[in-house]
Order: structure tokens, then C-alpha cells, then sequence
């Protein structure tokens, strides 16, 4: 195995018009985007707006009510299987089991998605290398601090190799230092061929980003690299394009407060 | 596979890293067994009886002793009128009383015979009615001795207790108590810890990754199922070996059988994690809703043949209430598969329905 290893699949995330309904409510409302390999692709809207239902669709949870999906080469409303082998998830809320070491956390998942005994024994010890962990890998995960465990957290997402990881607000509660090293981490992630695919509440993260889409009400508002959104509403930052079209009668420059 | 095998693994290191819960869990079973071995007795000891003769002779005298002779009773002190019974009975000093008529000796004898009063404390109706039928038991006994010198008795009822003869509480709690316990142990622990991963937000990882909702079910219920057992041996030495329980019937059945139970309980279990959102709901719902029908439905203390029509049609959905009739079955009778398939046929029934349900119910996954 080598460091650096390249995504064994298609990193391309494809939706067209995409719509789930729940009831009489229309929760993602035919949306329509193209996520190419390796970009990183920051996906904003605020809490209600559909995020999170349109990523259940897209990681093969949730089936669309109309409309379809590819993700990584696979239909996810009919082949959520595969779309599940080929990516890799992260949540807001912390994914490894606190009770296991290091180590177990990296082998339990790197034998989930189905990697053999060996390729887990080398995976498992390139990745604590990487992340400086190797003297640590038998410390249970509860003793390490929130940074670690959250970019430890993001390695095991891809231990896999998968063609796009979804990353639902990986940086809530981290102090900005390792925020600036997990957006590091995001972008060798990248440059190494994997599909990004990131929601987040922090406006500033969104520059980061190749290109940014802004759901509201179940529909994509705003869709483009962050220079190209802040120069159709002719502000100087996303949060502002942010607030104007998630609030439209309040004047801009709110804050990131406003996002929550 | 290699998945599956992984995941069990994990829920290993969760079971023995959680130490308070894996001790409270191991000694359990032990401290119940001998919690209700020794304090939770139905079987009466120690009755202590006044005796009311008017008119004291040979043979009222004869079947006082007789009283007095058993190991059950003990006679406390003969009274010549029934006032004096009152008081006695007011202070708690006697618990029964024989009340002889006037001339019971010499009317004994003749055609019409004659009667005696048994007087009864029966503040508690179960052990009143149990002393009852102790003293009545002894009375015919008695009779039955002196009618063989005299003339003999035209029907001679002869009751006799299969299976528990002497009545022993533990013969029969003992089953009831494996039912609670396997309920609690497998039910609440599989949704305890189900319930721990929806938390914690590791069940939503579980579900985007390639394993399938069954392996999830079977990865979390196999290591449980294995405690599960440890249980069911933990009971069982401490009945027989403590109590001296008889276990007249195939051990392997028992197991096989427990093991068929404990499977029930767990789908349970994981259908209460599937509804709650929380550990503390899911650990509630369990209690209420699996532990509470085991206690008291199953027959494990009531009876179901007392209990309530709508009350003995609810208690048939209550697994525990036909793994008491194997169990007791097993132990008490001896019997042996081909009595108990009936029973065992509803349990497996019951298995099959639960786990699809559990199976199906997390297919619909976070939606």
C-alpha cells in the first residue's frame, strides 16, 4: 500500500431533479447539480432548507420520491448498496466508538467496508502514521482531545479509498486551528482524486470551497465558485450572498449568526 | 463475512470495557436466586395453632398430638371456649385454630359422625387457604388411621401433589425467575445498547456503510446471546446446588430452549430501540413494556387460570408465559420435546415474526 493511495471509484455526484416529498411537504424539490472528481463542494443552506434529506438521498438512506441520482457511477435509488461501498461519511456527530482504541476504531470500519486482513493491518498503520497517532494507537479514543478525534474521524472516513466522502458539518466544536488543519486534510483528500462533498455552518469555510450551492426552501438558490456567487449579488463575502438570499428583506452583513 | 465478524468484535470490547454493567449483569441472576429462595417462600412453615376443647379426652387429645406432631405445625395452647380465640388471633399470637364440639370423642364413632371448625388467619387469602388445606390434609389422615380400626370409610379422598410434593416455592419460581431474568439481561441490554449507538450517532455510520441491517442485528445480539447463556448456567447451579431444585428433564433441551427464548427477547429488545431515542426511554419502555407482562403475566406468581378472560388472552402474546410451561416442564416433569413442541412451536412462531419485524423495522432506516 502506498501513502497516497488513489479513490478506487468514480468520484463524480450527479442529481437531477431530485425530489423527496414527505406528506404534503416538499422537503428537497427537484435539484439539480454536477460534482465532478476532486472537487471539494461545499453544499450551505440553513437548518430546514433540505440538506440533510437531500445527503440521505445521495448516500443511498433515503429513496427519492421522484427524480434520480448517481453517486460514484451507481444509482442510488436503485443500487444504494454500491453507492454505499464506494463513499465514505463523517457527521456532525462524533462516528467513532469511544470505548475502542485508535486502532480498533481504524480496523472495525476498515473491516466494515470490506478491506482484508492485510490491506487493514497496512491501512491502519500508514493512516496513524500519517496522523502522528502511531505511538498512540492503543489509547482508547475517549483520552485523545476533540481535534484529534474528529481528524481521526475523517481518516477512517477514508480508509477505504472512496470515491466521495460526505462530510455533514465535520468542524462544529473545534477550535480554529484545527480547522485550518482539517481543511488541510480536506484538500489533500482532494488533490489525491477524492470527491469532497461538505455541508457546513461556518461562511468562512465556504471560500474554501471549489464551488458552493445554497439550498433554501428545497430548492438549489445559488449555485457557482464562491467568486462567482459573491459577484451575482455584488457583496464581498458568501455569508452575506448567504443572508440575503435566505432572508431577502433583512439587510446584509448579519453575521454567521444568522446561519444557525 | 470478515464485516460481520469485525463488528462482533467491537460489541465484545463494548460488553467487557463496560465493567460496572458486565459485574452488575454476571451477579445478577446469583443475587436473584438467592433473594427470592430465601425470602420469597409460598410455602408455609411454623403454623401455630390453638386448640378449643370443651371436653378434653383420649381422642381429641389423640389428634391434637397429631397436629402438634407435624413439622408444620406447632400447637401453642388449648383453650376451653372459642372467646378465647380472638385475642390470640388480634395479637397475631396463633395462626390457626381447631375448634372441637362438645363430645367430639364419643360421637366420632357414631353413624352420623361429627364435624370440627378449622379457623383460619387469612389476612393473607393465599398462605390462609394453603394452612387450610395443611390442617384439613392432617385431620383426614387421622380419621382415615382410626377408621381402619373401626369401621372403614365409604370414599376416601386421596390427594396427592405431582411433581412438587412437598410444595416447595423454589421448584417453582425458579423457571419464572430464568424468564425475568433472560428478559432483563437479553431485552434490555440489546436495547440499551442499540439505543447507545442512535445516541451517540455511530448508528447513522453504521447504516451509510455497506453493512446489511441484518448483519447489524445479528453482530449486536450474538455477543448478548452468549452472556445470555452464562446466565441461564448461573441460575441453574445456584437452584440446584443451593435449593436443591430437581432438573428431572434433558439439560441440552433446556438450554436449546433458553437460548430460543433469549433470541425472542432480544428482537424485542430491538424493536423498543427502534421506536425510543434515547437510552433512558429505551431502557424504560423495556421495563414497562417486556419486564413488567413477564412478572406478571407469564403465571411466573399469578396464575394465569386466576387470572381475568381479557387478562388470559393478553398473557398469550407474553413469550415468557410459554417459556415458563417448557421450563417448568423440563425441570419439574421431565418432560421432553415431544410434550413441550406445542409451546416451543408458538416461541419459534413468535421468533421468526419478532426478528423480521426488528429486521424490517431498521431497513426503513433514518427515515
Amino acid at each position: 500500500m502506498t501513502t497516497t493511495p488513489a479513490p478506487r471509484f468514480d468520484g463524480t455526484v450527479e442529481a437531477s431533479h431530485l425530489t423527496r416529498i414527505f406528506g404534503d411537504f416538499t422537503a428537497v424539490d427537484a435539484i439539480s447539480f454536477r460534482v465532478e472528481k476532486g472537487e471539494v463542494f461545499g453544499f450551505l443552506g440553513a437548518n430546514g432548507a433540505g440538506k440533510t434529506t437531500a445527503i440521505r438521498m445521495l448516500t443511498g438512506l433515503l429513496q427519492p420520491s421522484s427524480g434520480s441520482a448517481r453517486v460514484a457511477g451507481f444509482d442510488v435509488a436503485t443500487d444504494p448498496e454500491a453507492v454505499k461501498r464506494s463513499i465514505g461519511y463523517m457527521s456532525q456527530r462524533f462516528s467513532l466508538y469511544e470505548d475502542l482504541t485508535v486502532a480498533e476504531n481504524v480496523e472495525l470500519y476498515a473491516g466494515i467496508y470490506g478491506l482484508s486482513d492485510a490491506e487493514i493491518r497496512g491501512r491502519s498503520r500508514d493512516l496513524l502514521d500519517r496522523l502522528g497517532l502511531g505511538d498512540r494507537r492503543h489509547r482508547l479514543v475517549r483520552t485523545l482531545p476533540l481535534g484529534w478525534r474528529q481528524k481521526l474521524a475523517f481518516s477512517v472516513a477514508l480508509v477505504h479509498d472512496p470515491g466521495v466522502v460526505f462530510l455533514d458539518e465535520p468542524t462544529g466544536g473545534v477550535d480554529p486551528i484545527t480547522r485550518r488543519q482539517f481543511w488541510e486534510m480536506i484538500y489533500e483528500a482532494a488533490d489525491r482524486g477524492t470527491t469532497v462533498f461538505v455541508t457546513t455552518h461556518y461562511m468562512d469555510e465556504a471560500e474554501y470551497c471549489d464551488r458552493v450551492s445554497i439550498m433554501v426552501d428545497g430548492r438549489i438558490a445559488a449555485l457557482g465558485t464562491p467568486r462567482e456567487i459573491r459577484d451575482r449579488f455584488g457583496v464581498d463575502s458568501i455569508d452575506e450572498a448567504f443572508v440575503r438570499l435566505v432572508r431577502p428583506d433583512t439587510s446584509a452583513s448579519v453575521g454567521s449568526g444568522a446561519t444557525s | 463475512m470478515n464485516a460481520l465478524v469485525g463488528f462482533m468484535v467491537k460489541e465484545v470490547h463494548h460488553i467487557l470495557r463496560d465493567r460496572r454493567t458486565l459485574t452488575v449483569l454476571l451477579l445478577l441472576p446469583l443475587a436473584q436466586v438467592l433473594l427470592f429462595g430465601y425470602a420469597v417462600r409460598t410455602d408455609i412453615r411454623d403454623i401455630r395453632v390453638a386448640v378449643v376443647d370443651p371436653s378434653p379426652d383420649a381422642v381429641s387429645r389423640s389428634l391434637a398430638q397429631r397436629i402438634d406432631g407435624t413439622d408444620v405445625f406447632t400447637l401453642v395452647t388449648t383453650v376451653p371456649t372459642v372467646d378465647a380465640l380472638e385475642p390470640l388471633f388480634q395479637r397475631g399470637d396463633i395462626d390457626q385454630a381447631l375448634v372441637f364440639p362438645v363430645d367430639f370423642g364419643s360421637n366420632l364413632g357414631r353413624a352420623e359422625g361429627t364435624s370440627i371448625q378449622v379457623v383460619t388467619d387469612a389476612t393473607d387469602p393465599n398462605t390462609g387457604s394453603a394452612m387450610a388445606d395443611y390442617a384439613e390434609s392432617v385431620i383426614r389422615d387421622w380419621t382415615l388411621d382410626r377408621s381402619v380400626a373401626s369401621a372403614p370409610p365409604r370414599v376416601v379422598v386421596d390427594v396427592r401433589m405431582l411433581f412438587n410434593p412437598t410444595l416447595e416455592s423454589a421448584n417453582l419460581f425458579v423457571p419464572g425467575l430464568m424468564a425475568v431474568l433472560l428478559t432483563v439481561v437479553s431485552a434490555l441490554m440489546t436495547a440499551i445498547s442499540l439505543s447507545r449507538e442512535k445516541e451517540q450517532g455511530t448508528l447513522e455510520i453504521l447504516l451509510v456503510s455497506p453493512l446489511r441491517p441484518w448483519q447489524i442485528i445479528v453482530g449486536k445480539v450474538l455477543p448478548y446471546l452468549a452472556l445470555g447463556v452464562g446466565n441461564v448456567t448461573t441460575v441453574l447451579l445456584a437452584a440446584t446446588l443451593v435449593f436443591g431444585v430437581p432438573l428431572r428433564g434433558s439439560v441440552t433441551l433446556l438450554f436449546a430452549e433458553s437460548l430460543l427464548f433469549i433470541v425472542v427477547s432480544m428482537a424485542l429488545g430491538v424493536l423498543v430501540a427502534a421506536i425510543t431515542s434515547s437510552q433512558r426511554t429505551a431502557m424504560l419502555g423495556s421495563i414497562l413494556a417486556l419486564m413488567l407482562p413477564t412478572i406478571i403475566l407469564s403465571g411466573m406468581i399469578f396464575p394465569i387460570a386466576s387470572m381475568p378472560a381479557p387478562l388470559q388472552t393478553v398473557s398469550n402474546v407474553v413469550p415468557g408465559r410459554w417459556f415458563l410451561v417448557i421450563a417448568r416442564g423440563i425441570m419439574l416433569k421431565g418432560a421432553g420435546i415431544a410434550e413441550l413442541w406445542q409451546e416451543t412451536l408458538v416461541l419459534t412462531g413468535m421468533c421468526a415474526v419478532l426478528l423480521t419485524a426488528a429486521v424490517r423495522r431498521f431497513d426503513l432506516r433514518l427515515s
